[in-house]
């Protein structure tokens, strides 16, 4: 196997209460690239991503057939533990979800705390934040609730706790559709400065950025995967016509 | 203007009829409250609070020991319960709403919330005080705890349900196992609601007689002790009340208000509780 893949995808249909959702679905996620997934509301790519860190089975009457390959290894193996894997596959969600109850410090620690991983947990935190490009914003206030953040920043402090476990992959459902434009564009910012240490698959309802932040871009609609190309090409020769329909703006 | 004019007629007749029934609702709550509160002053002295009862057609002394005796039954009901109440709760709102071993545990909760409070006294008497072959303070606890529990995993459930899935979610996604998600993310989530219920469910069991009556019977001396019979405010007051001696029915007036302020303190610490998360919802 190409040794620059880092999740190979392979066959993938997922199910809701017996109705498909997503069919058939194979791709490759390169090692430190981002991978956008793009498609119009309902085409399956939040499903494909909750499928990514066994998420999506999480819902009742929710199952999956066919292959999901980290590092080369079936995901759904007997010996995987999806608890253990979600560690590996980290993900931040559409609207930001700080843990209220706890402060800001507590909410980049909590993965660490909460599965008493080992760690100097000041060190891992401030790292966290660095790499969510937050530590300046709150090093004065660690200890403050994440409720006196703005949604922006809530949004980097999520990416930061998802960062703080060492994850080798992030998932980022729609990151920025729930933010200002100043905001989102920070986000995006980072994303670019994440695929240096991370590999990332990002779901997002907006073209530009997905042309903006990505290496690589899928185009699913109902529930397939119409194509996967070279994000540049995507946009500018797309193979498939339903992909150019849908970038140029004629449906979706 | 007819149609309007007799719209309004109606209108102000029917605000005047539903301001009517309150007022018929409040008649006998007020003249209660005025009832225990002009017949028990008399009797209102720190010793009631401080004595224990005195001896039948001798002075009154106070009831000091069943205050105690009522806050010793009330804690282990508390330890007893909250737990189990909270946990079942917990376990309610995480599992799936076809789960069969939660549909059971909501259907025997119901059912058990509507069991007349005496019968959770001929529980506890089975369990505990047949076999010790004694009343005890630990007994009417269970009976209590029992009371308690139904509507405290049936509060916890909808409160715990009520956090947004995306905390839920937020835990999942960090690899944190599903049970320490729900206890150390979504349960704290849900905490201060979930202390409003647990103030109300021990102002409801502390005003409890009929359970009590045959588990921690009664006891005229100071006792702590857990496994011995004990006093309560409300046996004694019940005791105090059917006797012939005019101190001791005076004694059982000064209990029914001590009785009425304990528990209206509870009540008011559970909307404190309540009121500051309304407003840290807001803020």
């Amino acid at each position: 196997m190409d040794e620059t893949v880092r999740m190979a995808v392979r066959g993938l249909s997922a199910f809701h209460r017996g109705t498909a959702v997503l069919h058939n679905v194979t791709l490759d996620v390169r090692d430190r690239s981002v991978l956008a997934v793009i498609g119009p509301s309902g085409c399956g790519k939040s499903t494909f991503l909750r499928c990514l860190n066994r998420m999506h089975e999480l819902a009742p009457g929710a199952s999956v057939t066919g292959e999901i390959l980290l590092d080369g290894r079936d995901i759904h193996g007997p010996g995987v533990d999806p608890v253990a894997l979600r560690r590996r596959v980290g993900m931040v969600f559409q609207r930001p979800n700080p843990f209220p109850t706890m402060s800001i410090f507590e909410n980049v620690a909590a993965g660490l705390r909460l599965n008493r991983m080992a760690g100097d947990l000041d060190a891992v935190v401030e790292r966290a934040l660095r790499a969510a490009a937050l530590w300046d914003e709150v090093k004065d206030r660690l200890r403050g609730s994440p409720g006196s953040l703005s949604g922006g920043q809530q949004q980097r402090l999520c990416i930061a706790r998802a960062l703080a476990v060492e994850p080798e992959v992030l998932l980022m459902d729609e990151p920025a559709s729930a933010l200002d434009p100043i905001a989102s564009a920070r986000v995006e910012d980072l994303v670019h400065e994440l695929k240096a240490r991370y590999t990332v698959v990002i779901v997002t309802h907006n073209m530009q950025q997905a042309a903006r932040v990505s290496d690589s871009t899928a185009f699913f609609y109902l529930g397939r995967l119409v194509e996967h190309s070279p994000t540049a090409e995507l946009f500018t020769n797309p193979r498939e016509e339903r992909t150019e329909e849908y970038v140029t703006g004629r449906f979706g | 203007m007819k149609a309007a004019l007799s719209r309004r007629v109606r209108s102000a007749a029917a605000f005047l009829l539903t301001a009517l029934c309150v007022v018929i609702a409040l008649v006998p709550l007020l003249s209660l409250a005025w009832l225990v509160v002009s017949r028990g002053w008399a009797g209102f002295s720190w010793a009631l609070l401080t004595e224990v009862p005195g001896p039948p057609g001798g002075a009154p002394g106070g009831v000091g020991n069943a205050l105690a005796g009522t806050g010793v039954v009330v804690f282990w009901a508390a330890l007893l319960g909250l737990p189990l109440g909270i946990g079942a709760g917990v376990f309610l709102a995480e599992s799936d709403h076809d789960d069969r071993l939660a549909s059971a545990v909501r259907f025997t909760a119901d059912v058990l919330a509507g069991v007349p409070s005496i019968v959770a006294g001929i529980v506890a008497y089975g369990l505990i005080v047949a076999p010790m072959k004694r009343f005890s303070a630990l007994a009417g606890a269970v009976a209590l705890a029992v009371l308690m529990l139904p509507a405290l995993a049936r509060t916890t459930e909808e409160l715990v349900r009520r956090v947004p899935g995306a905390l839920r979610e937020g835990g999942l996604a960090l690899g944190i196992p599903q049970w320490k998600t729900s206890l150390r993310i979504v349960l704290p989530a849900a905490a201060a609601g979930i202390a409003t219920a647990v103030l109300l469910s021990i102002a409801r069991i502390a005003g409890e007689t009929g359970p009590l009556l045959f588990t921690s019977l009664n006891n005229a001396h100071w006792s702590l002790a857990p496994d011995q019979p004990i006093g309560t405010l409300t046996v004694q007051l019940y005791n105090d009340a059917i006797s012939p001696y005019p101190a001791m029915q005076q004694r059982a007036w000064a209990t029914a208000l001590l009785l009425l302020v304990v528990v209206g303190l509870l009540n008011m610490a559970a909307r404190v509780v309540a009121g500051r998360r309304a407003e840290g919802a807001h803020g």
